[in-house]
């Protein structure tokens, strides 16, 4: 009987390719997985079969919700990723409104619980419906989806423009110096050379972003929107069957696993060229 | 000006104002997130022990934890402990005794259990993470010194450890600060369900919600304070070694 | 020999009797509500709980010589809360359903109001069936009669429907404009529509709907399944406040109209 010293001895000895592989492919199967939730009703088959009525009347609900939280999730992501690169570059000015103004969005967003940012932003627009009714913006802010759509894409820029600094920062100097050398304008410079340096460095913070933002994506339900967890409220509500909530667990594990699995095969896709050989 | 006296004039304290309801919701903010923190610590460290020492069992089970409670919404495992969690105790009380004298499961003990465990999901990354900044060369110097694993522990890797953990568990605390929130939709009368309840009669929701963020940002603030003071503490013996 | 058997007998009969007797008295009872349902409940501004059903609850707490103890619940979890033993009764203006039936028993009614819709005084609808408010947006309190009315009947003739934690958030959002409509107990609106400003908005539309399937048969008081003599007692006690005029003084406090 002797023990290792480490008893969690790295796998990736057992053969890079053919351990890739299986991850990739564990990967694909989850995301077909999802997808095949939202898009089909094959666990209402396995419920009939089980005998669960509860599960065969309210998991289309699910699904419908499930469908919500992605729509929500991507396009906030995306949003907020197109609003976080003005952020983070503000936050480079050492002095001056545009830094302050930065600084102070990000300590804003990133300092008050999501929860409250969004009753601001949906009871805010309620109580000034007659002036934005007027401006021609009510249309907008009537539904709950487009406010809580506002409410994430807002938050979410906060955290990525602090992710995106941190990485422009970890850029080293000697790429500004050398792209100068070349006679590559800063501009150019920023991005051609920088930015998609930042953007490898930035890659995993931004998964863990998105992961935060499924689980964030939740207190949608609090303001009248059916996403997964509104789904899920109004089924335990009706049936008053806790279990529901126990299926909503196991859809949102499957979910924050997928994306966990395929950012790290969009990551080990991108950052091919910097892994070295054996 | 009238209109920002008016809005000033629903935050006096007494019957008319909501100033103290409101102050009321912020000590039950922070008394949740207080009384969150060692339980959630405690649990963490234990996971973390069992990551990071534990047997082919217990690694299984922390890294199963880990999953699950970084995984799943702060918001659903708030609900499933409210729901869930009273009527688990009940089959169990059930099975133990005859007639059980009912224990309630109270929305304040609910969100110190649900809180606790998502934090504990992940200080005990943080924990592993620090237990990799003790060398192996102390450890096999301390055994060398003939000290017991728990003498070790105790003397040894303890008091490194918390300095290493305290930056990640900072973090985590403002974290924790935020996620208080979600009590509010347990019925907790917390400083964002307080502030709800002031809309509900007012009918000022940008105001309240406004304060409410504003409260918030001053708990994170004095926080900040407070954790740069207890890391210029922790850290004082390093700083003497350095000058 | 035969003697200590006897007594062991004895003493385990005694044991085991003496607790469910024990449990049977009902000297101090539970009672949970909402306390966000004006002006049935609601928590005035010094936070006590104030309203009809508050004071119908302790005019039988009265009667049947018990102590009340009040508290308030989220609608939402006011069900599993009573099942978790939090507390003994619920008196929230809960409606005797088939499917709450299911779940918990309950007393005979204490009142019985109809639903009706409200919307819009400008830009609003005036027919209230699901062919008509077709494409139009309809809010409800969530885990409501009210709420699974326009779930099971209006959803899919192409309504939108919205579900709030309260009722007051539903209000709140006709009167902004989100919602072309809200479904809801007619006293309730009544309040919110007659009374104060918040209301003037808007006003009521179409008939009373008492539908027996999803309205059931009045209010009534709720309580665990196993508390049948719970249940007896409030029932004995509702008889007499009704009988000696209790119930009508109440009534007429709050209403100036009878909704028994």
């Amino acid at each position: 009987m002797t023990t290792t010293p480490h008893p969690e001895a790295p796998p990736t000895a057992s053969g890079f390719f053919g351990e890739a592989r299986t991850g990739d492919l564990v990967a694909l199967a989850l995301a077909a997985v999802i997808a095949s939730l939202v898009l089909s009703d094959w666990p209402v088959a396995i419920g009939t079969w089980l005998g669960n009525d509860i599960f065969v009347r309210y998991w289309p609900r699910l699904a419908e919700g499930l469908g919500v939280t992605l729509q929500l999730v991507a396009i906030s992501i995306v949003l907020g990723g197109l609003l976080s690169l003005p952020l983070a570059l503000a936050r480079f000015r050492n002095r001056g409104f545009a830094s302050t103004l930065a600084y102070g969005y990000v300590y804003f967003f990133r300092g008050t619980p999501l929860l409250a940012q969004t009753f601001l932003v949906y009871y805010g627009a309620g109580e000034f419906s007659d002036t934005l009714r007027g401006i021609g913006l009510w249309g907008f802010f009537k539904e709950a989806y487009w406010c809580v759509l506002l409410t994430f894409s807002l938050n979410t820029a906060a955290y990525q423009a602090e992710i995106l600094a941190g990485a422009i920062r970890a850029v080293p100097r000697g790429q500004w110096e050398a792209a100068h050398a070349l006679g590559l304008s800063k501009p150019v410079a920023f991005v051609k050379i920088i930015l998609p340096q930042a953007f490898v460095t930035a890659l995993r913070p931004y998964g863990n972003e998105v992961i935060l933002m499924i689980k964030g994506s939740a207190v949608a339900s609090v303001v009248t929107v059916f996403d997964l967890m509104g789904a899920t409220r109004l089924a335990a509500n009706r049936t008053f069957d806790e279990q529901v909530y126990l299926w909503a667990a196991v859809v949102y594990l499957l979910l924050v696993e997928t994306i966990r699995r395929v950012w790290d095969l969009i990551e080990r896709g991108l950052t091919r060229h910097l892994r070295r050989r054996a | 000006m009238d209109r920002i006296e008016s809005l000033i004039q629903l935050l006096a304290w007494g019957p008319n104002g909501w100033g103290d309801e409101i102050a009321a919701g912020t000590a039950i903010t922070v008394a949740l997130g207080i009384a969150t923190l060692p339980f959630g610590l405690l649990l963490g460290f234990l996971i973390a022990l069992a990551k990071h020492s534990g047997g082919r069992t217990a690694r299984m089970f922390g890294n199963l934890y880990t999953t699950v409670f970084r995984g799943l919404p702060e918001l659903l495992t708030l609900l499933i402990i409210y729901y869930g969690g009273q009527r688990l105790i009940q089959e169990v009380q059930a099975l133990l005794v005859e007639d059980p004298e009912p224990i309630e499961v109270n929305a304040f003990v609910a969100g110190m259990v649900a809180l606790g465990m998502v934090f504990s999901a992940y200080s005990s990354e943080v924990f592993l993470g620090a237990f990799k900044g003790i060398t192996i060369g102390q450890i096999e110097a301390s055994r060398a010194l003939g000290l017991s694993r728990l003498l070790t522990l105790r003397l040894v890797v303890l008091p490194q450890l918390w300095r290493f953990a305290l930056p990640g568990i900072a973090n985590l605390w403002l974290i924790l600060l935020k996620e208080t929130s979600l009590v509010s939709v347990i019925a907790l009368p917390d400083l964002l369900r307080s502030t709800f309840i002031a809309v509900g009669v007012t009918k000022e929701p940008f105001f309240f919600f406004l304060v409410a963020c504003l409260i918030y940002l001053v708990l994170a603030m004095i926080s900040s304070i407070g954790i740069g003071w207890i890391e210029r503490w922790a850290n004082r013996g390093e700083r003497r070694a350095g000058a | 020999m035969r003697f200590v058997i006897g007594l062991a007998a004895a003493a385990v009969a005694l044991a085991t009797a003496a607790m469910p007797v024990a449990a049977k008295e009902w000297k101090t009872i539970r009672i949970g509500t909402e306390g966000a349902y004006p002006p049935f409940n609601f928590q005035d501004s010094n936070k006590e709980l104030q309203g009809f059903d508050i004071d119908i609850a302790k005019a039988l707490c009265d009667k049947m010589k018990a102590k009340c103890e009040f508290m308030a619940q989220d609608w939402d979890g006011i069900i599993p809360a009573l099942k978790a033993k939090k507390y003994d009764a619920i008196v929230a203006s809960m409606s005797i359903t088939e499917e709450r039936k299911k779940q918990v028993d309950f007393t005979d009614k204490y009142y019985q109001t109809p639903a009706r819709f409200a919307t819009k005084k400008v830009g609003g609808f005036t027919a209230v069936t699901p062919e008509a408010l077709k494409g139009k947006t309809v809010g409800a309190q969530s885990s409501t009669i009210h709420a699974n009315y326009l779930e099971d009947l209006y959803k899919s003739k192409g309504v939108t429907v919205k579900l709030y934690g309260t009722q007051d958030e539903a209000n709140a959002d006709l009167a902004a404009g989100r919602l072309d409509g809200v479904l809801a107990d007619s006293v309730v609106l009544y309040e919110w529509l007659e009374k104060g400003d918040a209301g003037k908005c808007c006003q009521f539309v179409g008939p009373d709907i008492k539908d027996v399937k999803y309205f059931g048969e009045g209010a009534g008081i709720a309580v665990r399944k196993e508390d049948k003599d719970l249940k007896q007692q409030f029932n004995k006690a509702l008889a007499e406040i009704i009988k000696d005029g209790t119930y009508e003084k109440l009534n007429k406090k709050y209403f100036p109209f009878s909704i028994y």
